[in-house]
C-alpha cells in the first residue's frame, strides 16, 4: 500500500517535470529539470529495487548529462527558438501513436501479477538459482552483471563511442602550444 | 509508523520543491529548489531502504547521490556565472597569446 503511494505520487511528480520541461522557454531551466527528472526516476528505480539502475540512473542522469547539456548550452545560447511551425499535425500523430501503445498494453497481464508468463518461465529460475550461482544478494545486480554480461559490455562499447563524438562536438581541445598558430578551427 | 509520516513528509517537500523549480522567476531559486530535491531524493532512498529490510545497499546509491548531486551542482553554477562551461575563455586566452 505505502509502496502504491510512493509509485503514485513520484510518477505524478515524473509527469508535471516532463511537462514543465516541454512548455518552458529558458534551455537552462529545461536542463535542471531533466536533472529533476533523473532524480525523480531514480526513486521509481529504488522501489523497484533495481539498484543498479537507478545507480546508472544517478551518475549519467544527474552528473554526466546535465554538464554535457550545459556545455551545450555554453555553445548554442540559452534561449529556445520560436518554432516555425504550428504543432498539430506532430501533436495528432504523437496521440495517435500513444493511444495505439495504451491499447497494445491492455493484452498485457497487470503489475506485479504473479501469473504472468514473464513470471512462469525464467523469473523463477533467477530468483532460486541466482544467489548460489552468481553470490550476490540483489537479483537485478547478478542479471545484469553476470548472466546479461555480454550485453552489458557491448552498451558500454556503445557509450564510449557516444563519448567520444560528444566530446568532439563539443569541442574540448587540446589548448595550443604557443607559437603554433594558424590550426585547424 | 514514523518511518511513513516522514515518508509523507519527505514526499509534500518534494512537491512543494518542484513547483518552485518551474515557478522560480530567477534562475537562483531553480538551483535552490533542484538542489532541496537532490537532498530529499537522497533521504527519500534512505528511508526506502528502512523500510524494505535492507538499509545498507540504500545507504550506498544515497552516498553516490550525494557525490554526482555536487558535480551538477558546480556545473551549473558555473554557467550561471560565465555563461558556459569554460570554453570561450580558454579560446580567449588562446587568442591573447
Amino acid at each position: 500500500m505505502l509502496i502504491e503511494v510512493v509509485n503514485v505520487v513520484i510518477l505524478a511528480l515524473l509527469a508535471v517535470t516532463a511537462l514543465a520541461a516541454v512548455r518552458l522557454n529558458d534551455l537552462f531551466a529545461v536542463t535542471m529539470m531533466f536533472g529533476i527528472y533523473s532524480l525523480l526516476a531514480t526513486i521509481m528505480f529504488v522501489v523497484l529495487d533495481a539498484i543498479d539502475v537507478a545507480f546508472t540512473e544517478a551518475a549519467v542522469g544527474v552528473g554526466i548529462s546535465t554538464v554535457l547539456m550545459l556545455g551545450t548550452i555554453g555553445l548554442v545560447g540559452r534561449r529556445a527558438r520560436k518554432a516555425s511551425h504550428r504543432p498539430i499535425l506532430p501533436l495528432i500523430v504523437v496521440i495517435i501513436t500513444g493511444a495505439a501503445l495504451v491499447y497494445g498494453t491492455l493484452d498485457m497481464p497487470r503489475f506485479t501479477d504473479p501469473a504472468a508468463p514473464v513470471h512462469q518461465h525464467l523469473g523463477p529460475y533467477f530468483l532460486n538459482e541466482s544467489p548460489d550461482q552468481i553470490g550476490i544478494p540483489n537479483v537485478v545486480t547478478s542479471i545484469l552483471a553476470s548472466y546479461r554480461g555480454y550485453d552489458t559490455l557491448g552498451e558500454l562499447a556503445v557509450i564510449f563511442t557516444a563519448g567520444i563524438g560528444v566530446l568532439g562536438l563539443l569541442g574540448l581541445r587540446r589548448r595550443k602550444r604557443p607559437g603554433h598558430e594558424g590550426g585547424a578551427r | 509508523m514514523i518511518l511513513t509520516i516522514v515518508l509523507a513528509t519527505l514526499l509534500v517537500g518534494m512537491t512543494a520543491a518542484l513547483i518552485r523549480a518551474i515557478k522560480g522567476p530567477t534562475v537562483y531559486d531553480r538551483i535552490l529548489a533542484s538542489n532541496a530535491l537532490g537532498t530529499k531524493t537522497i533521504l527519500v532512498i534512505v528511508v526506502l531502504g528502512f523500510l524494505m529490510g535492507d538499509p545498507s545497499l540504500y545507504i550506498d546509491i544515497a552516498l553516490m547521490y550525494v557525490l554526482i548531486g555536487f558535480i551538477g551542482t558546480v556545473a551549473v553554477l558555473k554557467v550561471s556565472e560565465f555563461g558556459d562551461l569554460g570554453q570561450s575563455r580558454s579560446r580567449t586566452e588562446e587568442d591573447h597569446s
